[in-house]
């Protein structure tokens, strides 16, 4: 899987980086067991942050997904009525190869994290990706997002990307 | 809204995994139903509610995405992503696998026999459409592979009484195909949609076909010269938009009521009536019925009973399997 990553780094040598935002204050209701706690698009963009931005790194640049802008809590969407998702991600350049696997990856994360109910629907920023398209398509098939996860070597590609490092 | 859909019963078919399709026997006693834990199960009535009869589990891989049984009853066809078709023999109660049907490069996505008994096609994510020929000593052979298709293909369905099949594709359109001088031919292919088509039905006398689709409407194409020779015109004759909220996954065409009823992901099951009084060559379909949480997740595949006009079941990414019944003129 280093071999991934580094492919991924090494197409973008210089990349921008960008602020982190700070980790989220928690209020006295969000740790009252009593009060309905929606689910929010902070909440969403933390699950991202927390288990798969900040663990999709290359060991040669101490730089996480949020720091490449990749993903921003600003391109979350979230309806807890409803009970819709949606993500836009943003590939450091235009021919990433790694975006269909990044997508999954967090598409991946949010189906194990959320409740069921949720629909959840990831895309990429529209005008960053030339396959924009066809990415985007591929990641709202379910059935081909089912027969991926079934094939034992991307699996394991997936679960890396997901697998928390410690900070 | 005049009609009504009502629960029947409701249960849990594939625990902890996802039902992806769910089918009646000809004379629908027994339904079989399929899905990600790689099981493919068998339900019958006992008093008055559906138990699970048999569990077939070692054919398969992978998930099981499709089962279909053949017109006599006697066989069920189950289509997996391993790559791989089973052919199942029902003996009483029990289910042998007489054989694999082995071929495609990757993901069975459907199967599907023939009204004759004697046909079955397959379809795959390898693009390419095949069609079995079965002698009467069970033996299975591969007459032909159809590459008509520039992606997927997610559905074959033949047509109600000629040698006629039709596929869907994620490239967005829908091939019909006819045999001509010992090969099999596209011999239209018709476009419209705008995404992914993931399901086809024929109507009851087979002039029409209804597909649905990602872009999340429903077609009804109709066809002048189905019959003759060379190439077939298939026009759609009516888009039905503006109704589901996501993907449509799934629609069957009852051949009792003339009802249509589609699957959604939008969790939503819905029927649709035909207004008889409309000109054949515009015609209008309106919503009859609707059940917005017919399921708690997706909608996977819904089939009308063959033999109780509006008996429906219906699956889902839950896993569950329900049965509704569509009233008319519901008060």
């Amino acid at each position: 899987m280093v071999g991934h990553k580094s492919a991924f780094m090494l197409e973008n040598a210089n990349p921008l980086i960008f602020q982190r935002s700070g980790a989220r204050l928690l209020t006295s209701s969000d740790e009252d067991e009593d009060v309905h706690d929606p689910i929010d698009d902070r909440e969403i963009f933390d699950i991202l942050y927390l288990h798969l931005i900040r663990s999709i790194n290359d060991p040669e640049h101490p730089l996480s997904l949020e720091e490449l802008n990749v993903v921003e809590q600003d391109r979350v969407q979230v309806n807890d009525a409803d009970s819709t998702v949606g993500i836009e991600f943003t590939p450091t350049i235009p021919h990433c190869s790694m975006a269909t696997l990044i997508g999954l990856s967090i598409k991946v994360k949010l189906l194990r994290s959320l409740p069921h109910r949720f629909k959840i629907d990831v895309h990429i920023t529209p005008g960053t990706h030339a396959s924009e398209d066809a990415v985007n398509k591929q990641l709202a098939d379910k059935e081909r997002v089912a027969a991926a996860l079934e094939n034992s070597q991307l699996l394991e590609v997936v679960n890396q990307c997901l697998s928390t490092k410690s900070p | 809204m005049k009609d009504a859909l009502v629960l029947v019963e409701r249960f849990n078919a594939h625990p902890d995994s996802r039902c992806w399709h769910v089918a009646w026997n000809p004379t629908a006693t027994l339904l079989a139903s399929c899905g990600g834990d790689r099981a493919i199960r068998i339900w019958g009535k006992e008093g008055d509610s559906w138990k699970c009869l048999s569990v077939l589990q070692d054919g398969h891989q992978r998930t099981v995405r499709r089962v279909a049984w053949s017109p006599c009853g006697t066989y069920l066809a189950s289509a997996s992503f391993d790559a791989t078709t089973c052919i199942w023999k029902k003996k009483n109660d029990d289910f042998e696998c007489l054989t694999t049907l082995e071929g495609h490069e990757n993901e069975v996505k459907c199967v599907t026999w023939a009204p004759s008994g004697n046909l079955l096609a397959t379809c795959s994510r390898d693009k390419s459409v095949w069609v079995w020929e079965v002698d009467e000593e069970d033996e299975y052979e591969c007459v032909t592979v159809i590459n008509s298709h520039t992606q997927d293909v997610k559905h074959v369905v033949w047509h109600p009484t000629l040698e006629l099949l039709a596929s869907a594709s994620y490239d967005n359109n829908i091939c019909v195909y006819k045999e001509e001088d010992d090969d099999w031919e596209c011999k239209a292919t018709l476009e419209g949609h705008t995404s992914t088509v993931w399901s086809l039905t024929f109507d009851p006398s087979g002039q029409r076909m209804a597909s649905c689709s990602d872009d999340r409407t429903v077609k009804i194409w109709k066809c002048q010269n189905i019959e003759g020779p060379g190439d077939m015109s298939w026009k759609c004759v009516c888009t039905l938009s503006g109704f589901h909220g996501r993907t449509v996954y799934d629609i069957a065409w009852c051949r009792l009521t003339g009802a249509l009823v589609t699957a959604c992901g939008d969790d939503g099951v819905r029927v649709f009536k035909e207004d008889l009084a409309a000109d054949p060559d515009q015609p209008v379909f309106s919503l009859a019925a609707h059940v917005s949480k017919a399921h708690s997740q997706d909608v996977n595949c819904v089939a009308w009973n063959p033999k109780e006009a509006g008996l429906l079941a219906s699956c889902s990414d839950n896993g569950e399997i329900a049965l509704w019944r569509y009233q008319e003129d519901h008060e």
